[in-house]
């Protein structure tokens, strides 16, 4: 079974919400929507869903047509973020409200309860009601009755936003396992980058009621077809400087000039525009074949792990990544540098023209 | 600002005869300096929102004292403890300009005109909100109106601290990062005592100089970010510090030697007083131990699955029933479901009942 979106718009109050959307969602895969905040990832769910229909375009389940057709009479199952359960039933009823609604036999109900609980590790819980149970479990439950439901279509509308940390951690690991055991289609919306790439799968990468690239997630993480892409697609946020190509040198906005080697010796003479991910910004000197800048410290945010160092360059700022602890006062002159090898090239509208090779 | 003294403060909401493993609250005596930002970091229901509303007046403890540079203020109520506070929703006035909010907790004070305006003026220019002061808060975006909620908590240079609660879990992921820096900064140039609860360890640990971790009620480990992630006091912090935790795996001790599994791994310190009768693990972070072709004297695991975070590769491995995660060196590459584990020594811990055991060099 395959989902697609045929040339969707939506408008409300005259207001586009979508803009010309083509998507096509294939049977036994994860597809990712990410976005910030109103780029329209849950617009484009309650179009799969049927809960709004589009103003121009089609959607169509297996080459149907199913524009006109109400969500109860698609095969959908759908999680939010609030965590959603019947109060007054236990955990066990809540997982199987949706079976007796199509008037499953019960010991078919019990065996796929049974299942859903086991793969969401609720066994313990079943006979609780839902509120004596903490926010992963209730979300779990919720996930349980979307999984059980056995719908073609599974919708996550950023599921996890409302959880721990660590509980967020914990389901995200078990998410592609559960996916993987259901064979439905399955999207999941979110605003993280992190989780997009944890999830694996496909990636759609939103922004303004547009899908901007989509594809498998490490390909559009490593091979973004555009700078927003990177951008939306980058946490910590996208360093960006701007530099001109001439006559096999680089000249870096603000001042720094440098043999055009690496990425840079392939592009024509002109203005272009580079993204570096945190991680892509080295904090040394001296090495051979790198682009040296100066740059002043702004803030050190130290996890532990890793050092996040937030850096004041020509009214830009960059944020680098070390691994470990490193402490660098405000104001502290810091000499960067880039891989002319490691970065991501953009022509001046934004379009992608050099890429780092596959690690 | 003040310094901030809890004397074994702890609190029940089912009153002082409550049995003692009951208390949302177990006792707890730290001071916090002057000056200071801080992080309460733990799960929900571990008792970090019990322990701000102690501070903030909110509630009245069951049992001990808290003092504000000495002087003791638990009968106070919030009001009388001069502090200001920051929730996760922001809390503006939309028919007041973003100027006037920011300038009502000082003009509430009857705090003269040309420092209000000054003062307003410093927070919006350290805020990025200069352009907008005179724009009505109704029409902004939620962002912006909890930088608005941020700088009114700010505003104030008398209060003896500020509390924030969770204050950025509404906003987009990139708009966290700069406000959370931003934070920091504001922290540096103010010169306010801060505290800070959240679940996010992200967050507590850019934002604070000290982490308060708490779990089930007690405070398991206060330390800089480094400390807690270096040296973990409880495996409890070794687990909800770091993403993914730090592994922790039963074991049989003795010496400089750790048995897991059946294989042994040398230690760096020598452990030869372990509590009889304790539940003994060892606990190394997955950044310490790489993953490695199987070879003979290495440690042998089940790869399960590779979870790429774009900078970093953890390997997900079983090590016998044992879940595991190790790194995945750059440019190694999986040719088999089982892998060798290598282990950096100086980064592998001893705990008895959950707690660190301090080993001898």
């Amino acid at each position: 079974m395959s989902v697609t979106l045929q040339n969707v718009t939506r408008s409300v109050d005259g207001i586009p919400t979508i803009r010309d959307v083509t998507l096509t969602l294939e049977r036994g895969t994860l597809s990712v929507l990410l976005g910030p905040t109103l780029s329209g990832k849950t617009s484009i769910m309650r179009l799969l869903a049927g809960l709004d229909k589009p103003t121009t375009g089609r959607v169509l389940v297996d080459d149907k047509d199913v524009t006109g057709f109400d969500v109860r009479q698609r095969s959908v199952a759908m999680v939010y973020q609030q965590f959603i359960n019947y109060p007054s039933l236990t955990v066990y009823e809540n997982i199987a409200s949706p079976l007796r609604v199509q008037g499953k036999p019960r010991l078919e109900i019990e065996k796929r309860v049974q299942e859903a609980a086991k793969l969401l590790k609720l066994e313990p819980y079943l006979n609780r009601m839902p509120l004596q149970l903490s926010g992963g479990q209730q979300q779990r439950t919720a996930i349980a009755r979307a999984l059980v439901k056995g719908a073609d279509l599974v919708l996550l509308d950023e599921p996890l936003a409302n959880l721990d940390y660590k509980l967020r951690e914990e389901l995200r690991t078990e998410l592609p396992r559960i996916f993987e055991a259901s064979g439905a289609i399955f999207v999941y919306a979110t605003t993280e980058p992190s989780e997009a790439l944890l999830l694996g799968g496909n990636t759609v990468c939103m922004w303004e009621g547009q899908v901007l690239q989509a594809g498998e997630t490490p390909r559009v993480y490593r091979h973004p077809d555009t700078l927003r892409v990177a951008q939306v697609f980058s946490d910590p946020p996208l360093n960006i400087v701007g530099i001109e190509k001439r006559n096999g040198s680089v000249q870096y906005a603000g001042g720094v000039q440098a043999p055009a080697s690496g990425l840079y010796a392939g592009l024509g003479d002109g203005s272009y525009r580079v993204g570096f991910r945190a991680h892509q910004l080295e904090v040394a000197n001296g090495v051979a074949g790198r682009h040296a800048f100066q740059a002043t410290v702004t803030v050190t945010e130290i996890t532990g792990s890793e050092s996040f160092v937030h850096l004041n360059r020509d009214a830009s700022n960059w944020v680098a990544v070390l691994h470990g602890v490193h402490e660098f006062p405000p104001g502290h002159v810091l000499d960067a540098a880039l891989d002319p090898n490691n970065v991501f090239v953009f022509d001046t509208a934004g379009r992608l023209v050099a890429a780092p090779s596959a690690m | 600002m003040a310094r901030i003294d809890l004397v074994d403060l702890a609190h029940s909401y089912g009153g002082n005869a409550a049995a003692p493993e009951s208390f949302a609250l177990k006792p707890v005596s730290m001071t916090w300096r002057q000056g200071g930002a801080y992080a309460l970091l733990g799960p929900s229901g571990c008792g970090k929102t019990t322990l701000l509303n102690l501070i903030s007046g909110i509630v009245t403890p069951s049992r001990g004292q808290i003092l504000f540079d000495g002087v003791d203020i638990t009968p106070l109520s919030t009001q009388k403890r001069n502090i200001a506070q920051v929730f996760q929703f922001p809390v503006i006035y939309d028919t007041m300009t973003v100027g006037q909010n920011l300038a009502f907790p000082l003009k509430n004070r009857g705090v003269p005109k040309g420092e209000i305006d000054a003062r307003v003026a410093e927070i919006a220019r350290l805020l990025d909100l200069t352009p907008f002061l005179d724009r009505k808060a109704t029409r902004l975006t939620a962002d912006a109106k909890q930088k608005i909620s941020l700088g009114r908590g700010l505003v104030r240079s008398d209060v003896a601290a500020v509390l924030f609660d969770e204050p950025l879990t509404v906003i987009d992921p990139e708009l966290k990062w700069q406000l959370r820096s931003k934070l920091k900064a504001l922290h540096r140039e103010l010169d306010l005592t801060m505290i800070y609860v959240t679940h996010d360890q992200t967050e507590a640990l850019t934002f604070a100089d000290t982490v308060v971790v708490m779990h089930d009620g007690r405070v398991v480990q206060s330390g800089t970010p480094a400390e807690l992630f270096d040296k973990p006091a409880h495996t409890f912090v070794g687990y909800f510090i770091g993403s993914p935790g730090m592994n922790i795996v039963p074991a049989e001790v003795r010496g400089r030697e750790a048995r897991i599994d059946g294989h042994t791994i040398a230690l760096d310190r020598s452990y030869d007083a372990l509590p009889p009768g304790a539940k003994i693990e060892v606990g190394v972070r997955p950044e310490f131990v790489d993953v490695a072709p199987p070879a003979p004297g290495l440690l042998s695991a089940n790869i399960e699955r590779i979870d790429d975070l774009g900078r970093i590769r953890f390997a997900r491995v079983r090590i016998g029933d044992a879940k595991f995660a190790a790194k995945v060196p750059p440019g190694f590459s999986i040719a088999d479901s089982t892998a060798g584990l290598v282990f950096d020594p100086s980064h592998v811990h001893v705990y008895a009942d959950s707690l660190l055991v301090e080993g001898k060099a």
